[in-house]
């Protein structure tokens, strides 16, 4: 924050870099940051759950994306979302709870020529299938269990 | 060592990037370097070249008639295009493009058919320069527009050729780009600003995001040219949250830009000062919407404001005049400068000048990224530049304009490709995004989809919106799902009317077009699902049991 002057229009700036540094947006850093512009808290709430990309929970230490736009589900990206989501053992919004994955689905990441896409990390995947799903997640569990 | 001097390009689009093109990138360099070849081959990255399906992309001498188009190309692969410049090499022809039908390698660039039968102008850089180098945007002519329009134009000049170019909004709604300018030059106050409108929100559609990434000094020189011509001195490029690549490409941009005297204080001497600042969105479909954008920069939830207000052309951001555009409107200003609004209007029908992009997708043989004059036929589009419908199916429709537009059937092929004659079918032009649908595709479970996207993505301040998406969703969930009600049909038809007739805004007004057009054109389809609980594209998964192979094909008949 020291950085910044305090003026409202750079609420949605403060609170991607607060997600980009936490992870998710914590109910104290809302707070602070509210404190911090001179606005209420439910202002700073009101605006945190307007907009997709703010997350009131954490994400999973490898946030994986499926994409949900026109192309990616003529290509039947919902078999892929299915695939990931028992892949993973957690429901598309869910964190799971060692916190190594979450899963969310995204309207369009503009691969559609790839499509179905998946984003694992900042890393994207093309033309999935429900078998190479797994195997685009092995790396990304090997790192987990390395780490445990 | 190599006689001749070769260039080689390689695609750094996300497309490209995705299959790997940035090691292909770097291995390149090493092998170059390894055979000592650096004099003899000019190497360089560039943006989106439109073919991402064929990706990773590398082209050698792509200005020259002989271009090679080396497509697919896989680390494995490097030492041979490398060799392939010593003498006695020859080109690696596995990695030529084949043509989907009779299979025939196409080694030259200039000679496949996806390029061929398109018209360049606003892509014109894309694929050719490098968008991280400021240097490579000059030697294309880069800037001229702007000392032109500085040191010989006023703005009042600027404005009228914007507006004899008969330049149309390219952010969906086609308004006359040169009415707008002169609304904001017209509006009082000495404070004025210029947004860029790349918050490309329609699922199936990437264009913004391509020339952000390929070419970003386009797009600034244009948001520069209006902000002389209208009287503003800052400007905004409002960009998606999810597309990190574009940010980056733009931030280095505009850095360039203004080590160059581009953009600053006092730009090239001239006394007229603009700069530019990134804002980037959070995800929210509204705030393509121009109010719910403003509103977005503010730091505010983007809820569009109600009707009757004034235009944004004169009450905008922080409530003052603010000139409102897309990316590839900005685009298209440079080259309406430097060749005159003639040049421009030459091209493309009566009411739609100039060209047209779309990100066509969907189940066709050639995906990627194309432009056309305006007024070119839909199956030109489809089947000659996009090579048809793989695997010998049978087409059924075209998708055009995201959530906001309809599907296109096949009997009218032939319609020319413009803002109005789109509209006219039920559909828009919207923000580009073209979806080519092929027998296998449930036209109910497309517009299933796409209520499923606007009724989230309604921002709930005016019912009939929040409210009607939300209904019409439900109804089109049940006809999937086995539960459909003779009545539903014309539930449907009349929850549309309502909910296009009274939306506060065009997200509402236009949502309920996918369902319309599909029932227009497809009409067969929603009754079997509700008469005989059959999907005849064997989509739905509730009524896939109950659906024959037989049947299907007779279903299919010969849409």
């Amino acid at each position: 924050m020291d950085r910044r002057k305090g003026e409202r229009k750079e609420l949605i700036s403060l609170l991607q870099e607060t997600q980009t540094e936490l992870g998710y947006l914590p109910k104290g850093a809302m707070q602070e940051i509210a404190c911090f512009l001179g606005i209420k808290a439910v202002e700073v709430w009101g605006v945190a759950t307007f907009y997709n990309q703010f997350r009131l929970v954490p994400l999973g230490k490898h946030p994986v994306k499926v994409c949900m736009g026109t192309a990616c589900h003529l290509a039947r990206g919902r078999l892929i979302l299915e695939a990931l989501e028992r892949e993973l053992d957690i429901k598309v919004g869910e964190t799971a709870e060692d916190g190594n994955f979450s899963l969310e689905r995204v309207a369009c990441i503009g691969c559609c020529m790839l499509a179905p896409v998946v984003v694992i990390g900042d890393r994207i995947h093309p033309k999935m299938t429900p078998f190479k799903v797994e195997e685009a997640l092995i790396p990304y569990k090997i790192l987990t269990k390395q780490a445990s | 060592m190599i006689k001749k001097q070769y260039s080689l390009t390689v695609c750094q689009g996300t497309g490209c990037i995705s299959g790997g093109a940035e090691d292909i990138f770097s291995s390149l360099e090493d092998e170059i370097d390894r055979l000592n070849l650096g004099e003899g081959i000019r190497i360089k990255r560039t943006g989106c070249h439109g073919f991402c399906q064929r990706g990773p992309l590398v082209v050698v001498d792509p200005e020259t008639s002989s271009g090679l188009f080396y497509s697919k190309v896989a680390p494995g692969d490097v030492s041979d295009i490398i060799q392939s410049f010593l003498p006695g090499g020859k080109p690696v022809e596995r990695l030529f493009y084949r043509d989907p039908a009779s299979s025939k390698p196409i080694p030259n660039y200039h000679d496949i058919p996806f390029y061929r039968k398109q018209e360049r102008i606003v892509l014109r850089n894309c694929g050719h320069i490098d968008p991280e180098d400021i240097d490579d945007y000059l030697a294309t002519g880069g800037y001229q527009a702007l000392r032109k329009a500085l040191f010989e134009m006023t703005p009042e000049q600027i404005i009228a050729e914007v507006k004899q170019s008969g330049l149309r909004g390219l952010g969906g709604a086609g308004f006359p780009a040169g009415r707008k300018w002169e609304a904001t030059f017209r509006a009082g106050g000495n404070e004025k600003y210029v947004i860029c409108n790349a918050d490309e929100g329609d699922p199936g559609a990437f264009q913004d995001r391509s020339v952000l990434e390929a070419d970003p000094h386009s797009v600034l020189e244009g948001m520069v040219i209006a902000g002389y011509a209208v009287g503003a001195r800052r400007g905004f490029i409002y960009v998606r949250a999810e597309y990190p690549l574009a940010v980056k490409r733009l931030r280095i941009a505009i850095t360039q830009a203004r080590d160059k005297g581009f953009l600053g204080r006092d730009i090239l001497g001239s006394g007229f000062g603009f700069d530019i600042e990134i804002f980037r969105g959070a995800g929210a479909f509204v705030c393509g919407e121009s109010t719910a954008l403003v509103l977005s920069i503010e730091g505010k939830r983007g809820m569009p404001k109600p009707l009757p207000r004034p235009r944004t052309a004169e009450v905008g951001l922080w409530g003052k005049p603010t000139l409102l555009n897309n990316v590839k409107t900005f685009a298209n200003i440079p080259l309406i400068i430097v060749r005159g609004s003639e040049w421009f209007a030459s091209r493309g029908t009566e009411t739609s000048k100039g060209t047209a992009i779309f990100s066509l997708t969907g189940k066709v043989a050639n995906c990627g990224l194309i432009e056309v004059p305006m007024g070119t036929r839909l199956r030109e589009i489809i089947f000659d530049i996009g090579g048809g419908v793989p695997g010998g199916k049978a087409f059924k429709a075209v998708q055009t304009g995201g959530p906001s537009g309809g599907c296109i059937p096949a009997s009218l092929l032939d319609m020319p490709v413009d803002f109005d004659s789109l509209t006219a079918a039920g559909s828009m032009m919207g923000s580009g995004g073209m979806v080519v649908m092929d027998e296998d595709t449930c036209m109910v479970d497309v517009a299933r989809y796409f209520l499923d996207f606007t009724q989230r993505e309604s921002c709930g301040q005016c019912i009939p919106c929040r409210v009607g998406t939300k209904q019409m969703f439900s109804v089109l969930d049940d006809i999937t799902t086995g539960q459909g009600r003779p009545e539903d049909i014309d539930l449907l038809l009349e929850l549309g009317e309502s909910v296009a007739g009274t939306s506060l805004c065009a997200l509402g007004q236009t949502a309920p077009n996918p369902v319309l057009t599909t029932i227009r054109y497809f009409r067969d389809e929603y009754e079997a699902h509700i008469h005989e609980k059959r999907c005849p594209a064997g989509v739905c998964q509730a009524l896939v049991s109950k659906t024959p192979s037989l049947s299907k094909r007779e279903g299919e008949g010969d849409k």
